[in-house]
Parts: C-alpha cells; sequence; structure tokens
C-alpha cells in the first residue's frame, strides 16, 4: 500500500482552491476592489475590507521561495526524500503556497527555482504540486 | 510601584520522563506542590488558574489536563481562570495571569503545562487519538503535502537563513551541544549523555537542514509558574521575580504566508515596554523545540542583528555558562525534554535566584530573558530580581 495524501474538507471558502484542478486552473481569490490577493481563501479582503472577493485563475508559475527536503516517514508508507516547498507565485503578491516540488531529484532544488504547477487527483480534491522549468 | 506590577513567586516542576506511568493529573500536582512549598504558599491562597492550550480532546498527549479540570480536582477557591490554544504562545497563560494579578481579578495564579505526549503515545488505548478522514483549518494547508511535523514548517525559516545569511550546520549545532552541556549539569534533564560535534553531523536528516538533534523529544511532565501580585507579596517567602516586561506581537498569524517567524516583532516590542535593553540581559532562556527557534530568537531580540545569530553563536563560547549571554541553561528543550515552554521561564526564576546548583551562572544574574513559541507563536518575558 502507497502513502495517500491527505484528503480536505471542502466548503465553500476552500473549494475554488482544491477543485480548480479539475480545469486546470490555480485559484487564488482576489479581491474586486483593490486587488490584493487573499490565501487561506476567506470572505473577505485582508488589505482593504472589502467583501467583494472571487476566486481568480493564476498563471500556476513561480518561483521556490523556501523549502525543505523531507527524509523523516511520518507514516510507515511515506516514499522519502521529497521537497515540501513554499512557493512565490508569479503575480500574486503576499502569498506563499506550501506545495511540493516533484519530478526531480529532491536534493537538486534550490531557493529561487522556477516552478511550474501541475495538478494531483484523489476524489474530490486537485492538489497543486510543483515541477521545475524545464532549463533553458 | 512594585504593588502593580506581577511577580513571580512559586515554581516547580514533576520528574521529566519519557512514558512515565505516573497520572498526568498527579504529575501536575507534583509541579503544584514544589511550587507551593517554594512560594511558602498553600492551596487556599490560590484564587487563579491559567494555562496552555487547556485540555486538547482531540491530542491528550499534548494536553492531558485542563483548568476546570484541576480546580476540581484540587479544590482550588477560583476567583479567574483560563486556558485555551489562541493565545500569543504557551507564555500566554503567563501573561494572561500577570495581567489578571494586575487588575485586581486574582491575587495568586497557579500557570502550568503539562506534557504527556511520550506516554500517550505509548499507551494509545489510554490516550486515543480519534481518527480523521478529512484535514481542515490551517492543516489542510500542510497536511496534503506531507508537511505534517512542525519540524518540516520551522525548516522553511531555517533554509532561508542558510541560503540568504549562510547558516552553518556546524553554527546551528552549538545551540544542540550547549543544551547538551547545560543539560548534563541538570539533575531533571532527560538527555544527560555527552553530544559531540560529529554525532551531530552525522546524525540523520529529518528535514533539511534540520537533523535529528535539531528536534526536540516528546516528554513527559508538568511545569508550574505562580504568578503573584504586586500586594501580595507579604504572603510568599521567596524572591519575588519581577515581570519587567511582556510581549507577543505577531505580524501575521500563519504558519504559512508568513515571511518571518513572529520572535522578530515580539522581541523588538519588549524592548518598547522597558529601560532596559538586550545589553543589560545576563541570561537568555529561548524556546528551542527546533534548535533554528532559539537562533531566531537571538536575533528576534536583538541580541545580534537578523542574519548574524549563526555567527554569534558560532563556537557555542558566548552562549556556555561562562559566556557573556549563557543561554538555556538547564538545557533547554533539547537537552532537559520538551517541557513546551514552561521550561524557559521556570530556568530562568532558578538562576535569577541564585538557585542553579552545579549550571548556577556566576556573578549574581539579576536580568533574564525568557521566550516561547515558533513560528507564529510568539512570547517574551523580561524577569528581573529587583
Amino acid at each position: 500500500m502507497t502513502y495517500e495524501r491527505a484528503l480536505v474538507r471542502l466548503d465553500a471558502n476552500n473549494r475554488p482552491f482544491w477543485t480548480g484542478g479539475e480545469n486546470g486552473e490555480l485559484r487564488i481569490m482576489q479581491c474586486q476592489d483593490c486587488e490584493g490577493f487573499v490565501h487561506p481563501p476567506r470572505p473577505v479582503c485582508r488589505h482593504c475590507l472589502s467583501e467583494n472577493v472571487t476566486p481568480k485563475a493564476v498563471a500556476g508559475t513561480g518561483e521556490v521561495y523556501s523549502f525543505s527536503v523531507n527524509y523523516q516517514k511520518w507514516h510507515p508508507d511515506m516514499a522519502v526524500p521529497f521537497v515540501v516547498a513554499r512557493i512565490a507565485l508569479d503575480g500574486v503578491p503576499g502569498v506563499l503556497l506550501t506545495s511540493n516540488v516533484i519530478g526531480c531529484d529532491p536534493e537538486s532544488v534550490d531557493i529561487g527555482d522556477r516552478v511550474t504547477v501541475v495538478f494531483e487527483h484523489r476524489e474530490d480534491v486537485w492538489y497543486p504540486l510543483f515541477e521545475l522549468e524545464a532549463a533553458n | 510601584m512594585s504593588a502593580s506590577h506581577a511577580f513571580i513567586t512559586g515554581i516547580g516542576q514533576s520528574e521529566v520522563g519519557v512514558r512515565l506511568e505516573r497520572h498526568p493529573l498527579l504529575l501536575t500536582l507534583d509541579a503544584t506542590r514544589e511550587a507551593l512549598t517554594e512560594a511558602g504558599l498553600s492551596i487556599e491562597q490560590i484564587d487563579g488558574v491559567s494555562t496552555y492550550p487547556g485540555r486538547s480532546a482531540g491530542m491528550l498527549g499534548f494536553s492531558p489536563v485542563g483548568a476546570d479540570e484541576l480546580i476540581d480536582a484540587l479544590g482550588i477557591k477560583a476567583r479567574w481562570h483560563a486556558g485555551g490554544m489562541e493565545l500569543t504562545s504557551q507564555f500566554g497563560a503567563i501573561t494572561a495571569a500577570a495581567m489578571a494579578v494586575r487588575t485586581g481579578q486574582a491575587r495568586h495564579v497557579l500557570c502550568y503545562r503539562t506534557v504527556y505526549e511520550a506516554a500517550a503515545m505509548a499507551r494509545p488505548e489510554e490516550y486515543p487519538i480519534p481518527k480523521r478522514d478529512r484535514v481542515d483549518g490551517y492543516s489542510q494547508w500542510f497536511a496534503p503535502f506531507g508537511a505534517i511535523s512542525a519540524v518540516t514548517w520551522t525548516a522553511q525559516y531555517a533554509m532561508r537563513h542558510v541560503k540568504k545569511y549562510g547558516l552553518t550546520r556546524e553554527q546551528l549545532a552549538q545551540i544542540a551541544l550547549t543544551g547538551r552541556k547545560h543539560a548534563m549539569l541538570n539533575p531533571r534533564a532527560l538527555n544527560r549523555s555527552p553530544l559531540t560535534m560529529d554525532e551531530y553531523l552525522s546524525a540523520r536528516m529529518i528535514s533539511s537542514p534540520l537533523c535529528l538533534y535539531d528536534c526536540d523529544r516528546y516528554s513527559d511532565a508538568s511545569t508550574v509558574i505562580i504568578v503573584s501580585a504586586g500586594d501580595a507579596l507579604d504572603e510568599v517567602q521567596c524572591t519575588p521575580i519581577r515581570i519587567a516586561a511582556m510581549s507577543g506581537t505577531v505580524e501575521r498569524h500563519s504558519w504559512d504566508q508568513a515571511e518571518w517567524m513572529a520572535c522578530y516583532s515580539a522581541g523588538r516590542d519588549l524592548w518598547s515596554q522597558t529601560d532596559y535593553g538586550p545589553e543589560d540581559v545576563h541570561t537568555a532562556q529561548l524556546y528551542d523545540g527546533f534548535s533554528f527557534q532559539a537562533l531566531a530568537w537571538l536575533e528576534g531580540l536583538g541580541f545580534c542583528g537578523a542574519g548574524e545569530g549563526g555567527r554569534f553563536v558560532e563556537g557555542g563560547h558566548r552562549i556556555g555558562l561562562e559566556g557573556d549571554l549563557p543561554l538555556n541553561t538547564f538545557g533547554g528543550q533539547l537537552g532537559a525534554g520538551r517541557l513546551h515552554g514552561f521550561g524557559f521561564a521556570h530556568e530562568a526564576v532558578t538562576q535569577l535566584r541564585g538557585l542553579g546548583g552545579e549550571r548556577q551562572i556566576a556573578d549574581q544574574p539579576s536580568v533574564a530573558v525568557a521566550a516561547a513559541g515558533g513560528g507564529p507563536l510568539a512570547t517574551a518575558l523580561l524577569l528581573t530580581r529587583d
């Protein structure tokens, strides 16, 4: 048996984020009045207190703000090592997304690496994960 | 002036162990008895109770004894009590008590933190963890990505420090090595065997850059701090320690969105409330659930600049018992066990009273800082023997 990602309890606030991947979209809440971003998703803008906040499909690219290579098996079936990173998303100031950088040697990841979102699907949840942009 | 201040009077601690059989309520009683004896108070004189985080039904090992339960179990005549997790940190229980005694809600508040994580893990039939089929709240932003432990969250800040400021493993090791050295002089400490740099450097990584020895270890223990009103000091028989300043400012209350840990804002705010400054401090007792948190507290409290923590602790001399700023003289959580915050206040008071025994620092220290919390949790206390 392989370790499966924890499922998220979906609600009115977090559903756009966790299901956007069905349409290939990374959705972050944005204030329609001041254009500030709101994450975690909530029904009020933390910059101007506007309630006019809606999900916005963002570019899905960004860079590694920080990371850690996790070697500890927190569950017997967990495959290690893997990279947990905080991603600074392009065009989404003030938001850091914790996720995994996948599809590469975990020990090769560094701060500043360019990444692109990919989605992994389990039941009704689409997890935004990140791959290194192809070097060019 | 002293009448309007809050003071720490009694301090007490139970046995510190791993997989203890003694009931967590009785460990709390052990620590309470010691604190009462030390203060020269009786249980009848306690009229307030304060704890962090209160009884945690979902994680009984994390917090097995609630304030309401303790009041009832010990027959305490409480005029005021509080227990909660949504505080500035573990020390939020102490700052709340200080406010209670300063506003006349109580005269002597029993503050405590009881942990039973090692025993609960060993005896899940007695301390079951309810199964969750889905994650929600803030854990939804971590758990799906295997970031299950606070070590992985803290590692994000530590790695940023490594890459931005050049923090080395040898520098970070000094927090763990110094803690262990001090723990060997503390009869109650959990880890009393020597730890060498070679052992540290060859230890397995948990979540880079943090290795096994950068992490504290589940323990079973209770620590009690009695906070008394300034106009009630004639009722105690110990040297009162004044809470000269306290702070708990958070810029962004989030483990995953905050760019930096709250120890920086809380550290700055501490000095805005007092004429004392970092240069006046004789010893620092700083949260080290993970080694990097103590290093960040050193920076946040202004003992060195942001990014300079690695060089500040390099070689370990400055933070040793004979150094300029003895750090975590009881061993910290890395050496003494995961007392979860309260151990730092307990040790600051011990040192200020000159009761540190083999680990007592010289020249009668009179000013100490104790700090608790990591990530978005941070509380700093400036403690003085006047």
